[in-house]
């Protein structure tokens, strides 16, 4: 028996105690209300055409990784949540509820990988997210993402950063990056600019030399950027996946709002796959707009399209063999997986590819705030993403290249309990490191 | 057995026809009233293009990836749901019905390849019934109505090739088959064989997602 097939149930108090508190006509008027109201045709047409023929089943990392345990096929999880609901009309237990709520939130990264396995498109992930939004709504959630998104509605951002330290965070940044280049400036609340820079709340929290390193690409590429100093400067979204659209809606307007206010053309924002997601498919749509209502460019676009105008140039190259790993928010999500490899070719002649890849590329198993429900649910998705350790393992790679905060985290840990020997980096990383630097000293 | 006859033949062919088609368009008509309601960006989000390129590839066979994964079940699949279409309307003993009943009539299929149609249809029911017992991911998911409507869709082609064999008194036979075929039509709209309607609209919208909001492929 492999180590994943012996998996215990998991203590979660915002799970346990979330679905101590309820009462059966609540639940059963909350999971009416969200099946009927709320969702409708999608849900009804999507139940109705699946002939539970379990083809998707292949799709998901977790099902290949549990030693195709059926629980984690895609349809299985399905079964084990809104088919329930559907055939008890809403008539479930509490214990149903916090299963229920495990499965929605730690066995499914929301990844789509399915929908390209399913022969009539059904998208699982659209019905997991309204497992999640019945969950969100009777409090049975995770305690950590919860406390994310609690932190996202008390301070805008999703790490409990204070204005002040955000904004002194930058000056850091700023004032380190100048002992290499001593013109560069974080321009702050610069009006007018051709570019707002937004990040996600991890950045200033505990990953600050990205923010140096993307100052320094603006920089040395004449870039006319700022940033701002006032909440809106976050653009990550861990309510979209904890189920509180309505927080969601306030954070993508904020983010939205605050690039109006500085009057910029677009947003560039940082290498994060989930925060790409709320700006282009789900805040926006939750706010009435067909699409985003400012243009949002991912990193990856914003590096690809630099390096083509040659105002990105190669200083130096990297010999070792280095691998790609393709986001699902920014290849499912918006098909820029031969940007990415564009970029990281220019740097990294030695290069490789995992297979499966692109839009058919396995999931981190981070996304959609799995990794996010925290510590006491990590080993579901270490031992649910065996397959992309092996994966990673057969390219022989020493760097693998993830444009993805969530990515970074969830590959991070398989790199480190399969006891692979690779390196992780963002493109910014490599960008960085490797391209021409006409201002430094 | 005449009068039976004749009631299978005529008003409960009236019947379920009926059923199916009034049964399709309803259902057509009530799920776009009520995404138009609750789910209108459907509407917004509809790209012509990629409905069409989505629907398209996914009918060439092997042209997914999931269809190059499984292709035993991508044979199996394509020729069962091609004969499973088309022995029922190009059939010559129906065309000859057709031709009796409106005067109307159309190209037909030799019977000895009918009958091999057949055999694929029930070929094919029996491989699907074989996979939701023995492959633990289907089994999981699989109901007994789930095995129920196989049945159903398996009977009219047994009965057919049975009655064109003359095993067992065939008038009962004939009789059996189009009772089977009605009961079919008349199951299609309310069970999971809608995906016979369901298929295009699903498939059309999650190809404009994936092709116009996306950029990707859906396949």
């Amino acid at each position: 028996m492999s180590e994943a097939a012996t998996a215990k149930k998991i203590e979660d108090i915002g799970l346990d105690q979330g679905a101590a508190k309820l009462t059966p006509e609540r639940i059963e008027s909350t999971i009416m209300r969200v099946i009927n109201l709320e969702n409708s045709a999608r849900l009804k047409a999507y139940v109705n055409t699946c002939v539970h023929c379990a083809l998707c089943s292949d799709a998901c990392h977790y099902f290949l990784s549990r030693d195709r345990d059926p629980k984690y096929a895609p349809v299985g999880k399905i079964k084990q949540t809104l088919w329930e609901m559907l055939n008890k009309k809403g008539r479930v237990s509490q214990d149903f509820l916090v299963r229920a709520a495990t499965i929605a939130y730690t066995e499914c990264n929301l990844c789509r990988r399915c929908v390209h396995y399913c022969p009539f498109g059904i998208d699982t992930a659209y019905l997991i997210t309204i497992v999640r939004r019945i969950c969100h709504l009777l409090g049975v959630t995770p305690q950590y993402i919860q406390d994310t998104s609690h932190s996202h509605s008390a301070t805008m951002n999703q790490m409990w950063v204070k204005d002040d330290e955000w904004t002194d965070s930058l000056m850091w940044q700023e004032d380190e990056a100048r002992d290499e280049i001593p013109n560069l400036r974080i321009p702050l609340e610069k009006e007018g600019s051709d570019i707002m820079y937004s990040v996600i709340g991890p950045e200033p929290k505990f990953r600050t030399q990205l923010i140096y390193q993307a100052a320094v690409i603006f920089n040395e590429c004449g870039a006319d950027w700022t940033m701002p100093a006032t909440p809106g400067w976050d653009n990550s979204d861990m309510s979209m996946f904890s189920g509180d659209f309505e927080m969601m809606g306030r954070l993508k307007k904020s983010h939205y709002e605050t690039a109006r206010r500085l009057r910029v053309k677009k947003v560039v924002m940082g290498e994060c796959g989930h925060a790409y997601r709320s700006v282009y498919d789900t805040g926006n749509r939750w706010l009435g707009w067909k699409d985003m209502p400012i243009p949002v460019i991912h990193a990856i676009q914003y590096f690809w399209e630099l390096l083509k105008a040659k105002r990105i140039r190669v200083a130096s190259q990297i010999k070792e063999l280095v691998t790609f790993h393709d986001p699902c928010n920014t290849v499912r999500g918006m098909g820029l997986h031969e940007m990415g490899r564009e970029v990281t070719k220019a740097f990294c002649p030695n290069y490789v590819e995992m297979h499966p890849n692109r839009e058919h590329n396995y999931c981190c198993a981070a996304g959609g705030g799995v990794i996010n429900c925290g510590p006491p649910h990590k080993m579901t998705r270490v031992l649910g993403n065996r397959v992309k350790a092996e994966q990673l393992k057969a390219t022989g790679a020493k760097i693998v290249v993830a444009p993805c905060h969530n990515c970074h985290g969830g590959l991070e840990d398989i790199i480190h309990h399969y006891k692979l020997d690779m390196k992780l980096k963002f493109l910014g990383d490599i960008i960085y490191e490797h391209m021409e630097k006409p201002n430094a000293v | 057995m005449h009068t039976i006859y004749n009631l299978v033949t005529g008003p409960l062919v009236w019947v379920s026809f009926i059923i199916f088609f009034g049964g399709l368009v309803g259902k057509f008509v009530y799920l776009t009233n009520l995404a138009k309601n609750k789910d209108p960006f459907v509407f917004n989000y509809l790209s012509l293009k990629h409905a069409l390129r989505s629907i398209f590839i996914w009918f060439v066979p092997f042209a997914t990836m999931n269809m190059r994964n499984n292709p035993v079940m991508t044979v199996v699949t394509f020729a069962f749901h091609i004969c499973l279409i088309l022995v029922p309307i190009f059939a010559l003993a129906h065309v000859i019905m057709w031709e009796e009943a409106w005067g109307i009539s159309w190209w037909t299929l030799p019977e000895t390849l009918a009958i091999i149609m057949s055999f694929v249809v029930v070929g094919g029911i029996v491989f699907f019934a074989i996979r939701r017992i023995v492959l633990p991911e289907v089994k999981y998911v699989t109901r007994p109505q789930d095995f129920a409507i196989l049945a159903l869709v398996a009977m009219p082609y047994l009965t057919g090739i049975l009655a064109y064999y003359q095993i067992f008194d065939y008038q009962t036979m004939i009789i059996l088959h189009i009772l089977a075929g009605e009961a079919m039509l008349i199951a299609i709209p309310f069970t999971w064989l809608s995906h016979l309607l369901l298929y295009p609209m699903v498939r059309g919208y999650v190809g404009s997602e994936f092709g116009a909001v996306r950029h990707v492929k859906d396949w």
